[in-house]
């Protein structure tokens, strides 16, 4: 048995990459949906320069026009310019803590995987953490930790760790144990015997056999990873313990407006549509990387 | 003299209710089953335990005063057969006893007979030491009970009492039955669980079924007075939710007959009475949104000692001209309108009602100023030497932490009060917190509004009754919450002035209503003018029926449920 990826040249390798990808459709169209979505609220605010904060009673809870494209909340506050600040924050917060969530979980599943005497131990750790309560948990870590955090790095910084941190850390159970599966089906492979007994070095062998093997399920659990951690904060909003009030972020938007549904239904259709098409666009593009980045890759049958 | 004209228009009510039921001709329990919605869940139903509404206003479905009040805030009879008056020798001449007597059909729910002997158990409940009695204040000045006959109670002070109906009167001091609270006198009052879940009333009903937190079942009470009362055989008062939701159950579903305290959005709150389901009830009696300002330091770093007195003082808000600027930034017109609607007022008084008592010493902050706000920081030395936006003196920054319960009406007021703020130069930092754990009094909980691990904090409070004295009391320097007595007490801001005090003790001891009235605005204006307090809104209570629902009186100075043996069910 050869090895599929056989060494080639680093541009080789880039372009074959580029060539898988571009054939999925469906990843080139999350990938568009995705950038829009994130040069929207990164450069949003630089074409419409409105604070989201800014209060305006003269003009609360309108409808669409051209002063507020997408209207105004109960305190007049503009809904696009609050859209586009709410981006940056649930996306930074979903990012974060799917990175988070995801490099714990990999490394977890993947050390219990190739070391069999840390496998017991290690998934052990992981029904410990799926059998702990969540909600009280991150209850209990926020009320013990916000003041010290908050004094340290200051309110805003020290809050948004800690919500990160705190949805990163009871987030990568899934993804270990996801990984460990299939790292334990890899391991009987004849290939993975073949590179044993060349002598290969159990690091060696997570880089260059292991990981690109289990690439596909490690990025369709980030994808997933980035809705549950923005759906996550937005609970911790809910239950006062997320951002403050005046930090919006798209759950947060979106709890707020689902008061307003009878009055003004668009303010929860904005942000509930911003995570939706977030969450898709991740969703598409995880599928075309998985497809890019398998070695066991064939190109697919046109029909 | 207005106390008895009080009791006149009391005796009227009365004579009005005793006509209600010929009138309506019902019988017991033949409108069925009420639904009640309280969106925060009653967790024991023992006023004497409780110190929030959530929880006596529940109760008073079981357990019933002496006298109380009614919808326009004169005190009637309940179980007492009359009130005592000086006229009618009840109030001894020197002031310093008070002679009840009880109506002679009173039984319990049991089918026992209530004797003076329940009501002197009743005061010793709570005047025991240990027992933890919220409402040991009424009782402060209370020497000796003791049951003159089988129906006869005399309550003797320690000094002459002009205004003696404190203790025994009012929804938050019933009487309890002395055979089933007997073991739980002192220390074993919190743990007994039966009693305090489901205490043995006179009241139209008794409780079936008690999940805390929960929902809390009742049943029409086979011994109560009236034969033909109450119209409800049964009542569940459900907990839990928020309060839109809770009026949606009532306005738009028709599910619950009875929402309470809907804290909600005005216009919101209109769009879903156009349904046609329900109906808003309003009513104003004396609930007061605030701010209250930290005048301890909650500096994190200060440990066990944060907010406490020895911690030491705020470093910048006990500043009278950073009180005042930040009071005169507030436009509290625009907070009334867009938080409540009708059922606001903008005030700058602690005591907004009954108006006898109304100040009008501190008007002028109803007018938003906020150029004469920048003046008074300015003139004060705080400036913006750095050009952050945010002013400073001497390397301290006006940079506040605001705290208050989760509610959208209270974000929305937290929203407009920190753009003013920051149009003068001070920050804010906004957080939220459950309002089953802000309000939960659980001293083991860092946020907790007692604990007041923030500079500002917001929520409403208010007296039941007429007569201020207890509630201005909250403001003495015993009042305050510490670790030394478990963080109970209602002095949140941490004011300490002799003064105030000494004028405390005053109104203890005056007799005339007009100079009553003096002291209380004089008490009023110190804690104004010392910027302990910054009143926003004078709030209308607010809670939502259903159309089909007869008989509810609004009542703002005792338990919305008060009557609710006269309630009904339209055909």
């Amino acid at each position: 048995m050869t090895r599929v990826a056989a060494p080639l040249p680093a541009k080789a390798r880039r372009s074959r990459f580029w060539r898988r990808f571009v054939a999925h459709r469906g990843a080139v169209a999350g990938l568009v949906l995705l950038s829009a979505i994130v040069g929207g609220v990164l450069i949003g605010p630089w074409l419409w320069p409105l604070d989201p904060a800014q209060i305006d009673i003269a003009a609360r809870s309108q409808p669409p026009s051209l002063a507020h494209p997408l209207g105004t909340d109960q305190l007049g506050r503009d809904l696009l310019a609050g859209l586009m600040a709410g981006g940056r924050v649930s996306l930074l917060v979903g990012l974060v803590a799917m990175g988070l969530a995801v490099g714990l979980g990999t490394l977890v599943g993947v050390l219990a995987g190739v070391l069999r005497r840390w496998d017991a131990p290690l998934m052990r750790l992981t029904d410990l953490f799926l059998s702990l309560p969540l909600l009280p948990l991150l209850l209990a870590a926020i009320m013990l930790w916000r003041d010290s955090l908050r004094a340290l790095l200051g309110p805003e910084i020290g809050i948004f760790l800690l919500i990160v941190g705190a949805i990163g850390l009871t987030s990568w159970m899934q993804t270990a144990r996801i990984v460990r599966a299939e790292v334990l089906t890899l391991r009987e492979r004849e290939f993975i015997l073949a590179a044993t007994a060349l002598g290969t070095r159990p690091f060696a062998m997570i880089r260059r056999h292991v990981l690109p093997n289990i690439l596909g399920p490690i990025l369709v659990s980030a994808t997933l990873g980035v809705g549950h951690a923005i759906l996550t904060e937005s609970a911790l909003s809910f239950l006062g313990l997320g951002l403050p009030s005046d930090v919006p972020s798209w759950g947060r938007m979106l709890y707020d407006g689902t008061n307003y549904m009878t009055v003004t239904p668009t303010r929860a259709i904005w942000p509930g549509l911003a995570i939706t098409l977030t969450v898709l666009g991740v969703n598409y593009l995880g599928d075309g990387l998985r497809d890019a980045l398998d070695p066991r890759w064939i190109r697919p049958v046109r029909r | 003299m207005t106390n008895n004209k009080g009791f006149s228009r009391g005796w009227a009510a009365a004579f009005v209710m005793t006509l209600l039921p010929v009138a309506a001709s019902a019988e017991r329990g033949a409108s069925g089953h009420l639904d009640i919605l309280y969106w925060q869940a009653p967790t024991i139903l023992n006023p004497y335990l409780s110190s929030g509404p959530k929880d006596i206003e529940p109760a008073s479905l079981v357990l019933e005063p002496l006298a109380r009040y009614d919808e326009t805030g004169a005190m009637v009879p309940w179980l007492a057969a009359e009130m005592p008056t000086r006229a009618n020798g009840g109030i001894s001449e020197d002031l310093t006893t008070i002679t009840w007597t009880l109506r002679p059909d009173l039984y319990w729910s049991d089918g026992t007979k209530v004797t003076a002997d329940d009501v002197v158990f009743t005061a010793k409940y709570c005047m025991t030491q240990e027992g933890g009695c919220q409402q040991a204040g009424k009782f402060s000045d209370v020497t000796a009970v003791e049951a003159l006959d089988a129906l006869t109670v005399r309550l003797t002070f320690a000094a002459p009492k002009p205004f003696p109906y404190g203790p025994l009167v009012g929804v938050e001091t019933p009487i309890l039955q002395k055979a089933q609270f007997l073991p739980c006198l002192g220390g074993a009052a919190q743990s007994c669980t039966t009693q305090n879940t489901a205490p043995i009333g006179t009241g139209p009903y008794r409780v079936t079924e008690f999940r805390a937190g929960d929902v809390v079942a009742f049943a029409a009470n086979p011994h109560y007075r009236d034969p033909d009362k109450p119209g409800f055989a049964t009542v569940t008062i459900k907990g839990g939710g928020d309060a839109i939701s809770a009026a949606r159950a009532v306005l738009e579903t028709g599910e619950a007959d009875y929402a309470w305290n809907l804290q909600v959005d005005p216009s919101v709150l209109d769009a879903m009475a156009d349904g046609g389901m329900g109906q808003i009830i309003r009513s104003f009696g004396t609930p007061v949104e605030r701010l209250m300002i930290n005048r301890t330091d909650p500096s994190p770093t200060l440990g066990a000692r944060r907010s406490t007195r020895e911690g030491g003082a705020h470093p910048f808000l006990t500043d009278p001209a950073v009180l005042k600027a930040m009071s005169l930034a507030i436009d509290r017109a625009a907070v009334a309108a867009l938080g409540y609607g009708a059922a606001g007022k903008p005030t700058c008084d602690i005591l907004p009602a009954p108006a006898i008592y109304a100040s009008s010493a501190n008007d002028d902050c109803l007018t938003q100023d906020l150029e004469q706000a920048r003046q008074i920081l300015e003139n004060a030395g705080w400036v913006d030497a750095d050009g952050d936006g945010v002013r400073e003196k001497n390397g301290i920054r006006l940079s506040v932490l605001f705290q208050t319960s989760i509610n959208p009406v209270r974000q929305d007021t937290q929203a407009l009060l920190k753009s003013w703020w920051a149009d003068i130069g001070i920050e804010t930092e906004l957080r939220q917190i459950d309002p089953s754990v802000f309000f939960g009094g659980d001293p083991a909980s860092p946020d907790t509004f007692q604990k007041f691990y923030a500079d500002i904090q917001m929520f409403t409070n208010f007296f039941p009754g007429t007569d201020p004295e207890a509630y201005l009391n909250n403001w003495t320097c015993k009042g305050i919450p510490e670790p030394a007595n478990s963080w109970l007490g209602f002095n949140i801001p941490r004011y300490c002035n002799p003064t105030y005090d000494a004028l405390a003790a005053e109104l203890a001891k005056t007799s005339a209503l007009e100079d009553r009235a003096a002291i209380a605005r004089q008490m009023n204006d110190m804690l104004m003018q010392a910027g302990a307090l910054i009143p926003l809104v004078h709030r209308g209570d607010v809670s939502a029926i259903s159309n089909t629902l007869l008989g509810v009186k609004m009542n703002s100075w005792d338990s919305e449920l008060w009557n609710i043996a006269d309630w009904t069910r339209a055909r």
